[in-house]
């Protein structure tokens, strides 16, 4: 586990091209696809499909992700409240400095 | 310029006075007469080298905003953030506490890290927000958990080697602006904040920036 974390830090920080770091991965992706294709380890049949397989999977990854992303989106409705304090707090200061804000 | 940018400056000044030197600039694209007023006042109290009001005859792009700051600024680190209040000043101590402790090149709020958080946000700001979020992820990999989070300190050389090579405008800018900071190899840090949206109303982009 700590190994493959390692390796994609250091594919992140690698100092490559992105782009070239995206076609790399395709590359190899097709790579494996091609190879499987040419031994039939799997039934050819359902190697064709392997590609719209991993886009499926891919976009229900990402769906997947949005989804508990909003679910657990970090909200922090004290500071909404601690902020108006703040703003009391900061008028009242200002007014003995003698700052006059107008119309708010 | 934000109607409340009186409190903003009253607060950071309040937060920072003792511990750190520090200089105000506040960009205002062509506010009306009473909000500059206010803050012609504020300079009074704190002191003209404190807060600079640079003031631009229109309103022109936030990019354009930055760069105008950043030519006025005097120090060696610089801080971008909202004047609305969505951005506490009360995180800044823990903004150059991480860069102190890590000597990081940019240090970037984020508010979905654990201790960071949101609110008046509706659903639909949420989703969009998560569904950008988890697309720039998947396909720039930019080392930072928020990518359009416009809360960062940055040392002032770092920014100005960005902010020259960005070519986007608008909400995108401040993505495209971590993700070059991101590629050319800076040390980036994180620190979790939260953002009070809509106390001031409008919700357009705006910014001042502060110079430490």
């Amino acid at each position: 586990m700590i190994r493959t974390k390692q390796y994609f830090s250091h594919l992140i920080t690698c100092p490559m091209r992105h782009v070239i770091k995206i076609i790399t991965i395709l590359v190899a992706i097709s790579a494996i696809w091609i190879g499987l294709l040419q031994t039939a380890v799997i039934p050819n049949s359902h190697t064709w499909l392997l590609p719209i397989y991993l886009v499926v999977l891919l976009g229900c990854y990402g769906l997947l992700m949005v989804g508990v992303g909003l679910m657990r989106f970090p909200t922090c409705p004290q500071e909404a409240m601690l902020l108006q304090q703040d703003i009391i707090e900061a008028k009242e200061f200002l007014k003995q400095k003698g700052v006059d804000f107008g119309s708010d | 310029m934000y109607s409340g940018i009186y409190l903003f400056i009253c607060l950071f000044c309040f937060v920072l006075f003792r511990d750190v030197e520090f200089e105000i600039i506040v960009v205002d694209d062509g506010s009306p007469d009473g909000t500059q007023d206010v803050v012609k006042q504020l300079q009074q109290v704190y002191g003209e080298d404190c807060i600079l009001l640079r003031p631009r005859p229109k309103k022109l792009g936030l990019g354009t905003a930055y760069i105008h700051g950043l030519k006025h600024a005097s120090g060696n680190f610089v801080v971008i953030m909202d004047a609305d209040l969505s951005h506490h000043p009360k995180y800044l101590p823990s903004f150059i506490k991480k860069q102190l402790e890590t000597g990081a090149s940019i240090v970037t709020g984020t508010r979905y890290a654990q201790g960071g958080g949101v609110h008046g946000w509706n659903l639909m700001r949420k989703l969009t927000s998560r569904g950008a979020n988890v697309l720039a992820q998947t396909l720039l990999w930019p080392g930072v958990s928020d990518l359009t989070g416009s809360f960062r300190l940055y040392k002032k050389s770092v920014l100005e080697d960005i902010i020259t090579s960005v070519v986007s405008k608008g909400y995108v800018f401040q993505m495209e602006m971590i993700v070059r900071a991101s590629r050319k190899g800076y040390h980036i840090e994180e620190v979790p904040i939260t953002f009070v949206d809509r106390v001031f109303g409008s919700s357009k982009l705006g910014g001042s920036e502060i110079v430490e």
